[in-house]
């Protein structure tokens, strides 16, 4: 299992969609975490990458508290924490 | 039907849609919507009476909004709106405009996109990409951005765009292939002769009633063309400056549109001397006449950014003008007189003025 922590304006884009979640199956990468939700909510993917793929400029992703990438290893049982970094105006 | 009159509002922080009184007089606002997401521009399709928001988020990047139910609720979409996996990552659509049965948005990093499905999916239209100065298009201060979209009124092969830094393009087949237009167009900050295109071209309108006729409000002047484009001519003489955004036509007279000339590119881009006005001329740029009966006249240090202006459809018809300060400021006589409609809104991108069945 994988516990997913959302960012609260993330969860608002997109009906029913959670703060924190968790994930049966064990999906093995950050990549495939995005899948996953993307297959639940259509579009989630867009808003957290680009081409590439590759994570958004300013969206960042820690697994088990280290800073992690669109192909970072996520093992069994970590906590994966999507936030938004500090940018706008 | 009986009609009502909505001002779409796109500000920095989300989109808002305004409702005049009968008499246009005062405002009630609703919003913000779309999350808070820098809205560059709101429109209206007219097929359906979708809203649809042209945004992008720092966070969350680039998206077409819609809304069904004039705001009450929205979807977002991104399907299609990029330049694929080896393309440069796209930052925000800037422009959506309704023409031909389609939707067409101007994006940042400048590209066009067609969406034959209200704005759930969108394709490239790659004719403009593959035009021959893509690799000298430069970002200026404001990005690489496709602001404006300029569909014939009659003939569904035409259009006009325009990309900041860039200059006017125009297709005559549908899109497969696209002609740069800024011959006339000053670029005074490069040297030399002005090259086929790098003209910062910041807003272009057709006049009414002649698709043959554009008007133009660049970086370096404000300009008409006679012919589609092909050839521009400047008409800065009476105008305190060479430098502004918006540019707005009358919606019954081909010779008359509206600029807002701001101080200068290089001196804080602000009204001239603190004193708000609106030009206007009635002879094609032959002649400029400035109307401030109602704008602020002392210590306005505000700026007007390319899409902010606006002019509704009624008898006699209504001008609007956002500020960067967030002040909407409305005229119900052409820019005879004009009040503060609302203020402290965020810093306003856009504003359009559409009638919508009551």
């Amino acid at each position: 299992m994988t516990e997913v922590v959302l960012p609260r304006s993330l969860a608002a884009l997109f009906p029913g969609m959670p703060h924190r979640l968790t994930l049966d199956g064990g999906p093995a990468t950050v990549g495939e975490v995005i899948a996953v939700l993307d297959a639940r909510w259509p579009g989630v993917r867009d808003r957290l990458c680009e081409a590439g793929p590759t994570l958004r400029p300013f969206i960042n992703v820690y697994v088990d508290g280290e800073p992690a990438r669109f192909a970072t290893a996520v093992p069994g049982g970590s906590t994966v924490h999507v936030l938004p970094a500090v940018a706008g105006g | 039907m009986a009609q009502r009159l909505l001002v779409l509002v796109g500000t920095r922080k989300g989109a808002f849609v305004l409702e005049p009184s009968a008499d246009r007089s005062s405002f009630a606002v609703k919003g913000p919507y779309c999350s808070g997401w820098p809205v560059q521009h709101l429109t209206l399709d007219p097929r359906d009476g979708a809203l649809l928001a042209a945004a992008g988020s720092p966070w969350y990047g680039q998206a077409v909004w819609r809304s069904e139910d004039l705001g009450a609720t929205w979807t977002h979409s991104s399907e299609g709106l990029t330049y694929g996996e080896d393309g440069p990552a796209m930052r925000a659509v800037w422009h959506v405009t309704p023409a031909n049965g389609a939707l067409y948005a101007g994006v940042e990093p400048a590209g066009l996109f067609r969406s034959d499905d209200g704005g759930r999916t969108w394709q490239h239209v790659k004719g403009l990409t593959d035009h021959p100065s893509r690799p000298t298009w430069a970002p200026g201060n404001g990005g690489l951005i496709l602001h404006t979209i300029l569909p014939h009124p009659e003939d569904p092969q035409r259009m006009w765009i325009a990309i900041s830094a860039v200059g006017c393009f125009a297709t005559e087949d549908g899109g497969a292939t696209w002609e740069a237009r800024n011959k006339g167009v000053r670029t005074d900050f490069l040297p030399g002769p002005a090259p086929e295109t790098g003209q910062c071209v910041h807003k272009m309108a057709l006049a009414t009633g002649d698709p043959e006729r554009l008007y133009q409000q660049n970086h370096c002047g404000t300009y008409r063309s006679d012919d589609a484009g092909r050839t521009w001519i400047c008409l800065d003489e009476g105008l305190p400056s060479t430098f502004g955004f918006p540019l707005v036509t009358s919606p019954v007279d081909g010779d008359t549109f509206f600029t807002v000339p701001l101080n200068g590119d290089d001196r804080g881009r602000f009204m001239p001397d603190g004193r708000m006005a609106v030009w206007r001329t009635t002879d094609r740029g032959a002649t400029w006449h400035d109307l401030r009966n109602g704008l602020p006249q002392r210590d306005a240090y505000l700026g007007v950014l390319r899409d902010a202006m606006a002019r509704d459809t009624l008898d006699p018809f209504g001008l609007y003008v956002g500020t960067s300060a967030g002040q909407l400021f409305a005229s119900a006589d052409e820019g005879g007189s004009w009040r503060l409609a609302v203020d402290f809104l965020p810093p306003i991108s856009s504003v359009e003025a559409v009638l919508v069945d009551a």
